[in-house]
């Protein structure tokens, strides 16, 4: 594609990094998840949950309110309990100060990554929260990635990368 | 979550020929079975009321119904993505309903693209008629950048470029490359059929094409047992950048208001290809016909190593006989697509061309008439060799001019060269010339 060279070059994760991570991660803090079920936050968090994580909604606009059965934050520092992992479905102009946010309260939530979702991405707060000690990934979304690694994508016809000769458990 | 243990570590890149055999396909969850089974079934049972909601509100990924999605058919689809190189796919009855997923899922009524003249009969047919009464209406150019741009000039509003770049059945090659370019500076994707040629011999991602479709009856399924169609997506178009794909990037009515391209990211284009066109108009795949393709492609590789050998051994005898006027095959030096072939086709020009007979429309007739090994019938990318005789036949309405134009004329004959010893094929078209 001829694209002009302002774009940055599409970001690559190893296979084993993106597993890591959904084996490692339990509690998910998804900043920027929606009532509106045609939303793709609200879609990404029933699916996590389906897959038993814990998924706790932040956003102001719904404090107080439910999703999925699950209490609204209005911010990250009002999640009770460790968060594992802060997901931003956030526009990326504001992923930035989410990012600084998480990096501020890392070790009072153990919060250990930060996933950026699809069509999000901001070096320069992925880079700060890698100095912070942070696993950063950016421009994925965890319910396709999930899929795809455990073969349910390949459902949808998509191209999981998978090839494996072992039987696949459920 | 146990099956969190089962994730892999990894994968790394694996050559082709182990693609085509492993790609989509491990071993059944249930049953170990090796094979790819045949889910012979029209509907899956859902887990819960819950189950059933998310499922149809594509919430979560699922079987709900064969028109849709199905176990045989989604094996062959990811297959099919992956060796293509592209993001997904999504298969349908036929080629021809392959390309109305497609273009069902580009355009609007009222909406124009541009399509090489030089394409197979039935999609000029397809095309310039049956999709006019959709609302959509087809410029045909000759396959050349220079007219693919001269053609957007006019037509600004077009919404993709179609072409064939191996092309049915002339032997003729697109120059892509620059044609991609021409496209993605109009903002619209370069949709590709890859029938002739196969991801074996040419990836058209590679080359900068968005959108490829096939008929997987013809190579890829390879031994005329099944008819198929597919489309992948490259998962590299930027519907939202482009500006000009409202269906993708707005929400969809047809899906309680959900947003393709924001929602799915890059196989959104499928996703929708698959939840809207193929859902209301219903052109699924056969999960049997599937099956077929998924056992033909573990072989494209060998295969169409040997088709293009074969072709290549009885073009060249066609060319020293002293019946044959000319022989049009991308893989002589006497082509003038031979210089293209060698860039974008450097494992071979695939296995169907045409030649020309001295004798004109008589001795065309003959020859179909007097081979025996060879079978006349309309079909290609058989282990069979097949002959036509186009004027007589499939071009049978056109006056000579048509014929002509349509690479079709009275002293044309169309080979597909198969996999039968390829000394027996020029034996038999030999004695066919000489009678």
């Amino acid at each position: 594609m001829n694209q002009p060279d302002e774009a940055p070059p599409p970001l690559h994760y190893d296979d084993a990094l993106v597993a890591g991570v959904l084996k490692d991660v339990r509690t998910i803090a998804m900043v920027g998840a929606s009532p509106n079920w045609v939303r793709p936050s609200n879609f990404a968090m029933k699916y996590l949950l389906g897959k038993g994580y814990t998924v706790i909604p932040i956003n102001p606009g719904h404090a107080g309110k439910e999703i999925w059965e699950q209490a609204v934050y209005a911010e990250l520092g009002d999640a009770p309990g460790p968060v594992d992992m802060v997901d931003v479905f956030r526009a990326s102009k504001d992923a930035g100060g989410i990012v600084d946010r998480a990096i501020e309260l890392k070790d009072e939530k153990g919060i250990r990554v930060i996933w950026m979702q699809l069509g999000v991405r901001d070096d320069a707060a992925a880079e700060r929260a890698r100095a912070a000690g942070l696993t950063v990934i950016m421009d994925r979304c965890p319910k396709i990635e999930y899929g795809r690694l455990f073969g349910e994508l390949g459902w949808c016809g998509v191209n999981s990368g998978v090839i494996s000769a072992k039987r696949t458990k459920r | 979550m146990d099956s969190k243990n089962d994730m892999p570590d990894g994968p790394p890149e694996f050559g082709f020929e182990t693609r085509a055999i492993h790609a989509g396909a491990r071993p059944d969850a249930e049953t170990g079975a090796r094979v790819t089974p045949i889910f012979q079934n029209t509907a899956y049972v859902f887990e819960n009321a819950e189950h059933a909601a998310d499922l149809f509100n594509l919430q979560t990924f699922g079987f709900i119904y064969s028109r849709l999605t199905n176990p045989t058919v989604s094996v062959l689809e990811e297959r099919l993505a992956n060796l293509e190189g592209g993001r997904a796919a999504v298969c349908a009855a036929s080629g021809h309903a392959a390309q109305f997923l497609a273009m069902f899922t580009l355009l609007e009524p009222g909406d124009s693209f541009i399509a090489s003249k030089n394409l197979y009969g039935g999609s000029i047919t397809q095309f310039g008629h049956s999709f006019k009464r959709l609302g959509w209406t087809c410029h045909f150019v000759e396959p050349t950048p220079e007219e693919f741009q001269r053609a957007l000039a006019e037509h600004p509003e077009a919404k993709c470029i179609f072409l064939e770049a191996l092309a049915n059945p002339g032997g003729l090659i697109v120059d892509l490359e620059p044609v991609a370019g021409i496209a993605h500076d109009a903002g619209i994707p370069l949709v590709v059929d890859n029938t002739l040629a196969t991801p074996y011999l040419l990836k058209p991602f590679d080359w900068g094409a968005d959108i490829v479709v096939h008929s997987t009856t013809k190579f890829l399924s390879g031994h005329a047992n099944s008819m198929g169609g597919a489309v992948i997506e490259s998962g590299k178009f930027d519907w939202a950048a482009s500006g000009k794909f409202p269906g993708m990037t707005t929400p969809d009515p047809a899906y309680h208001g959900l947003t393709f391209f924001e929602t799915f990211g890059d196989f959104g284009f499928t996703m929708k290809a698959r939840a809207v066109a193929l859902r209301d108009f219903g052109p699924a795949m056969a999960p049997m016909n599937a099956f077929l393709t998924i056992t033909g492609i573990e072989t494209l590789p060998l295969r169409m190593d040997r088709h293009v050998a074969n072709a290549q051994k009885v073009a060249e005898f066609l060319e020293g006989h002293p019946a044959v006027a000319w022989v049009s095959y991308a893989g002589l030096p006497s082509s003038p697509w031979h210089t293209l072939a060698q860039k974008y086709l450097p494992k071979g020009a695939g296995s169907v061309f045409t030649f020309g007979l001295r004798g004109g429309y008589a001795a065309g007739i003959r020859c179909v008439e007097t081979v025996e090994l060879f079978s006349h019938l309309a079909n290609i990318g058989d282990t069979r060799s097949l002959i036509i005789h186009p004027a007589s036949t499939t071009h049978r309405q056109l006056t000579e001019e048509q014929q002509v134009a349509a690479g079709a004329g009275p002293d044309v004959v169309r080979l597909s060269i198969g996999l039968e010893t390829a000394q027996d094929l020029i034996d038999d078209l030999e004695k066919a010339l000489g009678a």
